[in-house]
């Protein structure tokens, strides 16, 4: 609308503005464009994709001081839906939120949804994004049937799982290091009701919270264990195992949920507010108000996956230094042992987090740098103290990399490229693509100067 | 409601017409780009609106045309009921003092195009009985400022020329909206400083739909800036010229 809009003038459109992660660590000025119609700006200097900025760490903050960011979030059209099969094509700024408003009155779901709908699904493409269905399902970029990327030299691709296959798989989990994502088809699943069956039970310690993960994982689609992070000892592992499937149209009595109320953070706390007093209070009181006894109970599918996108701006919670999120993965075949030996290693360092999240995922996909694989995944909060919770975060990489492990890329801002070489068998892969597509290195982040030594 | 709207395709426009289609009200958009109108009519079916929603070309610069487009409105809905005009042009002060051709663009659209669409539609409703004529002006047309008068003159004309059509349009049933945004985080305004109270342009649509539906005249959105404005209006020309606004 009018002669400033259009990529062709992104300086004239854009703002210098803090650019950070979920995080809030690190934070850099970025000249942030949102234009309605993707496309590169003319000239070759380097961008950075970024949906809602819900990736905790560096991976949509830009590779250096006042570069470019294009901001994907007006972008948000669905293109084409068919109503018999489920297939969804729509521009890559559309949110899960707004997803899930369309669909889910009409019986729809995204296939796989992380722990927040403010997510683009051009950015549950790039992340590869994984839910509390991975044991059954698999990853976001399973259900994904055709991309369209701006490639590097500004050409128009469509890839997918058969076409330009080598690009749809270095893309899916590739961080939107490979091209601009700018429209995707995927299949969305069937439902009855937007009501979830939920159970929730108590486990006594991590050996028996990984057993009922398991037992869980037969029968229902979603499971995912909460963990009380300062439980030390023969406790240690214990929390609260939720599994959960969409109610069916009979189960349900009563219309559709309530809208949520909805509060936010109206500014950032001060950092002593998550102190351990009060986390390990909290945690303590979270697992006895659960009583011993199984429970079962309808919930709406916001309470279920969405908790905390309740609390508008939570990430405030954690004071102006912002936090880190660790998110890892142990093979299957290691056992139970190096979880214990995480747990520990963070109780003994005096971080073990205010939310601990534990779940167990199934077969790795075929994408390059997709995160999960078969095994026990453990996503935890680090209140960012400097130096001490960077040295703590290699410590823990390397019982990653010991148990044949890797971190989640959505979630880092830390670790080291060799640290990160070492987990990602693929890697060599996934740069040879890149090589091809992008020699120069338009696309790049402050995480792919950290990790793949790109030029800053 | 049955509309003919144009400017759904982006900022506060595409995020009234989704409420509106998302509440199945009958859509025909009316645009320059047909292709870009297009995509935005296929994603408002899918969002609610009934089939097709159908598009034809309108160029708010060429009112000889205007004519045409209405018919077509008229023949894809089987006579429209509201008119929701949304779209406009900008421009930064600096920009529109420096090139007159751009200037005048910019008022023949935002004011010349606009009223005579307006004033077209108005007389169209009222021959049926009735209807809603919605268009959106501007805080910036509430009090000339030095940073912003040109931009603000355009709206300022079309905020008057909405007062009266309201006035003598009103007992023939046609209802007319004057929607004054305050700044709004669009494509329009990105690369702009934001003050206090920006805000979104779905929290705009929602307000402009009640405004709509009880044929509110005037209508301040986010709300806060009907009393900003109040006091704006308010200030002697003298504080005007003291202060840098």
């Amino acid at each position: 609308m009018g002669p400033l809009s259009g990529v062709e003038r992104f300086d004239a459109i854009s703002r210098l503005e803090p650019v950070g992660g979920w995080g809030r660590h690190p934070v850099r000025p970025g000249r942030v464009g949102r234009p309605a119609r993707l496309g590169l700006p003319a000239d070759d200097l380097p961008v950075l994709p970024r949906g809602l900025g819900r990736a905790y760490g560096d991976a949509a903050v830009p590779a250096a001081p006042g570069g470019r960011v294009i901001e994907t979030t007006r972008a948000d059209r669905i293109l084409a839906f068919d109503p018999a099969t489920g297939q969804l094509t729509c521009e890559a700024g559309l949110s899960l939120a707004d997803m899930l408003r369309v669909f889910v009155p009409r019986g729809w779901f995204p296939p796989v949804t992380p722990g927040t709908k403010f997510v683009t699904v051009g950015a549950c493409v790039a992340c590869d994004v994984h839910g509390k269905n991975h044991h059954q399902d698999g990853s976001f970029g399973m259900f994904v049937g055709r991309l369209k990327l701006i490639a590097a030299d500004g050409r128009e691709v469509e890839c997918g799982p058969s076409a330009e296959r080598e690009l749809f798989l270095a893309t899916v989990g590739g961080m939107g290091l490979t091209g601009l994502i700018v429209e995707a088809t995927l299949r969305l699943r069937r439902i009855e009701s937007p009501w979830i069956v939920l159970e929730t039970e108590r486990m006594g310690g991590l050996e028996a919270m990984l057993d009922g993960l398991r037992r869980s994982a037969v029968e229902w689609p979603y499971t995912v264990g909460w963990i009380d992070g300062f439980a030390r000892a023969a406790d240690l592992g214990r929390g609260l195992l939720m599994r959960g499937r969409h109610a069916l149209r009979a189960e349900v009595h009563g219309g559709a949920p309530r809208e949520r109320l909805r509060v936010s953070v109206p500014m950032d706390a001060p950092a002593w507010l998550l102190n351990p007093w009060l986390m390990r209070g909290f945690n303590r009181a979270y697992h006895w108000s659960h009583g011993s006894r199984l429970r079962r109970r309808l919930v709406s599918y916001d309470e279920f996956f969405y908790p905390l996108d309740a609390v508008g701006g939570w990430n405030r919670l954690y004071g102006r230094p912002g936090f880190l999120q660790f998110q890892c993965v142990l093979p299957r075949a290691a056992g139970a042992a190096p979880v214990a030996a995480l747990l520990d290693h963070l109780a003994a360092a005096g971080a073990a987090s205010f939310l601990a999240v534990i779940k167990d995922c199934g077969p790795a996909a075929d994408a390059y740098l997709s995160f999960p694989m078969e095994g026990i995944t453990l996503a935890l909060d680090l209140p960012y103290r400097g130096p001490v919770t960077e040295t703590l975060v290699h410590e823990l990489n390397a019982l990653v990399i010991a148990a044949g492990g890797r971190v989640y890329l959505a979630k880092d801002a830390i670790t080291r490229a060799e640290d990160f070489a070492a987990m990602m068998p693929r890697l060599g892969e996934w740069k040879a693509i890149r090589d091809k597509w992008d020699p120069g290195r338009r696309f790049r982040s402050a995480q792919s100067v950290r990790l793949f030594g790109d030029p800053a | 409601m049955k509309a003919a709207f144009v400017g759904a395709t982006r900022g506060m426009g595409r995020a009234l017409a989704r409420r509106m289609a998302g509440r199945g009200d009958a859509l025909c958009l009316l645009g320059r780009d047909s292709a870009e109108l297009q995509v935005s009519a296929r994603d408002l079916e899918i969002r609610g609106a009934p089939a097709p929603v159908t598009v034809a070309t309108l160029d708010l610069a060429l009112p000889s045309r205007f004519a045409d487009a209405l018919d077509a409105a008229d023949r894809a809905l089987g006579g429209f009921d509201t008119l929701v005009v949304t779209g406009g042009l900008f421009g930064r002060q600096a920009e529109l003092a420096a090139e007159p051709a751009r200037l005048e663009r910019l008022l023949h659209v935002n004011f010349t195009g606009t009223a005579v669409l307006c004033q077209m539609a108005a007389e169209r409703l009222a021959r049926r009985g009735g209807g809603t004529v919605c268009a959106f002006s501007s805080v910036a047309g509430d009090r000339a400022r030095r940073s912003n008068y040109l931009y603000g003159a355009s709206k300022a004309g079309l905020s008057a020329f909405l007062d009266g059509l309201g006035h003598a349009y009103v007992a023939r049933g046609v209802k007319v909206v004057c929607v004054k945004p305050g700044f709004v985080r669009t494509g329009m305004t990105s690369g702009l400083p934001e003050p206090p109270f920006t805000s979104e342009p779905d929290a705009v649509a929602g307000t402009v739909l009640r405004a709509m539906d009880r044929g509110c005249p005037v209508v301040y959105a986010p709300g806060p800036w009907r009393w900003i404005m109040l006091v704006i209006r308010a200030l002697p020309r003298a504080v005007m010229r003291r202060i840098e606004f």
